[in-house]
């Protein structure tokens, strides 16, 4: 009962964790930049999602995807661009950008956690056998795997998505056959945002959303796509499913020592290959 | 000129308490001298190293836990305690040094933001041996100088004897292969030198100073909680050396003075520190990102070329009306 509720719960912030990352990893891929707003991107998310609820559950997170996508485009063309090729300077600015957007969230909704009920259509609980599955997990779960499918699929199987392969791969070659890189640089980085900001919006509902909350999750997305490889959709994927299993059974069984818990997939995969599980040599 | 500077800014810091009005300003004077040490050891891996470090304040943290535990629950001397934590700090240095130095660049800067964060988690969660969000206390029996002007001799001695080890170390043939690993890695391996080991030396020294600052630090606060390590402490680290100049001397300790002061100043007026300190950093980033001196030095140069160019144009323009 104990390892099953366990690995539920694993896979359940597995499916946050995943969502956050994503976007990180997909940035990072393409620009090489440390988008370090990610975390507080996805706090900004959760707050408009807590206050866009009376539209209904799923137009709030829609809200909240498009507002941080709006956010998310503005940082990439009045900042990042500005300081294209000095990735030191492009993380600075965008660590200066998360410290206030997280303090604006601060003066902007208080300092108390704010809930959320999940919407009528997934409270409760499944029952197998004797076992209670809580619904509003369930379709975390699904819902981070159609994110991660759609995001294979647009990678993989669309104009779009070659593109961006072509960019990724010789930007220079890119520009030179007629990609609009700059273009799809500001719709990657809005995409990335708008992930971060839906993740914090499905996450409202069982993580509820406080001040601090965007520090709690920017090591654990960090640490997802160093494990997974940077840039690395599928490493993003087994990256969370580590980090969430780690975590969550660290919480429940080792409450004073759940972070110390989280250096060792760090130590094992670093020592082993120091590019991440799936990441590229190169990268 | 470098030598006359540094001997004038050695008297005015000497005589420094006796000038400012009281108590107060020389606790402002004590911080900007211990955050001036923590922004040292950062600017040893960033400047010396090119190695950007986003977790550096989990050392200062470990450390003032450290000497606070080692004090408060185990009732070890205080100067005892100090070298332990030393000991202590160089061995945390030594074990994440292993880890984030696997990798470069963003990779390790991203890594160590997590060592920072996890170093951060274990102090807020493991309440039986840090108390938690409520942080330890020490009792000013504690402290390794009990006057506040004490204090200020302490951390402006040991600023001093570290700034002037750093002056031997950049001279030094350790010193110059670190700046030659940062420049040119692969020439430097090329040559036969062991650069993982070369970086690793630095990132223990660095651990180091930062232990050392976090054994100041603990003095003038007497008082340590998780708040001390967090990202934004770490960040502060980064902005006092980035605002100071990346890579010098004194840059870092200028930075620090101007954080600390831009912080105090700020914290009288409002509650939006963040919201200042993401402004400083983007101020930094796009206009001076060279540091605050030489970005002033440009400015004023520009200025200076902009102010004659405009008077020699308006010159020309009445000379070619007199043809």
């Amino acid at each position: 009962m104990f390892w099953i509720t366990g690995f539920f719960n694993s896979f359940a912030f597995a499916a946050i964790l995943f969502v956050l990352a994503a976007g990180f990893s997909l940035i990072f891929g393409l620009m090489r930049v440390a988008n370090l707003t990610h975390g507080a991107v996805f706090m900004l998310g959760g707050y408009i999602a807590t206050s866009a609820m009376q539209f209904g559950f799923f137009t709030a997170v829609l809200i909240a995807a498009i507002a941080c996508a709006a956010l998310g485009g503005v940082i990439q063309h009045l900042l990042v661009r500005r300081l294209a090729g000095k990735e030191l300077a492009q993380v600075l600015a965008t660590l200066g950008m998360s410290f206030i957007i997280a303090d604006q969230c601060l003066l902007l909704w208080g300092g108390d956690p704010i809930g959320v009920s999940a919407p009528h259509l997934l409270q409760g609980a499944t029952r197998i056998g004797s076992f209670a599955f809580p619904i509003y997990r369930l379709f975390l779960i699904g819902a981070a795997a159609a994110i991660a499918v759609g995001l294979w699929l647009m990678v993989e199987r669309t104009t779009l998505g070659a593109r961006i392969r072509a960019a990724v791969d010789d930007r220079e070659m890119a520009r030179a056959v007629g990609i609009p890189v700059t273009w799809l640089f500001t719709t990657v980085f809005c995409l990335g945002s708008a992930l971060a900001g839906a993740g914090g919006a499905i996450a409202a509902p069982i993580m509820s959303v406080y001040p601090g909350l965007d520090i709690e999750m920017l090591p654990l997305a960090l640490l997802v796509v160093i494990l997974g490889g940077i840039g690395s959709l599928p490493g993003s994927l087994i990256g969370s499913i580590v980090i969430g299993i780690i975590y969550t059974f660290g919480q429940m069984l080792l409450p004073d020592l759940s972070y110390v818990i989280l250096f060792l997939p760090m130590v094992v995969v670093l020592a082993v290959r120091p590019e991440g599980l799936l990441g590229r040599v190169s990268a | 000129m470098t030598k006359a500077f540094t001997l004038v800014a050695l008297a005015i810091a000497l005589v420094l308490p006796a000038i400012l009005p009281g108590e107060f300003y020389t606790g402002i004077a004590t911080q900007v001298l211990v955050f001036g040490l923590f922004a040292t050891s950062v600017n040893i891996l960033a400047g010396l190293g090119g190695m950007v470090s986003l977790g550096h304040a989990g050392f200062l943290g470990a450390a003032a836990y450290c000497y606070a535990i080692l004090v408060a629950t185990y009732g070890v001397g205080s100067i005892a305690a100090a070298f332990l934590t030393l000991l202590f700090g160089a061995g945390i240095a030594a074990l994440f040094g292993l880890v984030a130095l696997r990798t470069r660049g963003l990779s390790f800067l991203m890594i160590t933001l997590a060592l920072g964060q996890i170093v951060w988690g274990v102090a807020f969660r493991y309440t039986s041996l840090t108390n938690g969000d409520n942080g330890i206390n020490l009792p000013a029996e504690a402290l390794l100088a009990s006057t506040p002007t004490a204090r200020y001799y302490l951390c402006l001695a040991v600023l001093v004897i570290v700034l002037a080890c750093l002056f031997v170390f950049m001279a030094s043939p350790l010193g110059v292969s670190l700046k030659g690993v940062r420049d040119q890695p692969r020439r430097m391996s090329t040559l036969g030198y062991n650069t993982w080991a070369i970086r690793y030396v630095a990132y223990i020294i660095s651990g180091v100073v930062a232990a050392l600052a976090g054994i100041l630090y603990v003095q003038i606060f007497q008082f340590i909680s998780p708040h001390a390590m967090s990202l934004t402490a770490s960040s502060e680290g980064v902005l006092m050396v980035i605002s100071g100049g990346i890579g010098t001397l004194f840059g870092p300790v200028l930075g620090a003075g101007i954080v600390v002061l831009l912080k105090n100043v700020a914290s009288a007026y409002t509650d939006r520190w963040p919201t200042l300190l993401g402004l400083i950093f983007l101020f930094i980033i796009l206009v001076m990102p060279d540091g605050l001196l030489p970005g002033l030095r440009r400015m004023v140069r520009r200025a200076i070329t902009a102010f004659s160019s405009y008077r020699g144009r308006s010159y020309s323009n009445t000379s070619q009306e007199a043809h």
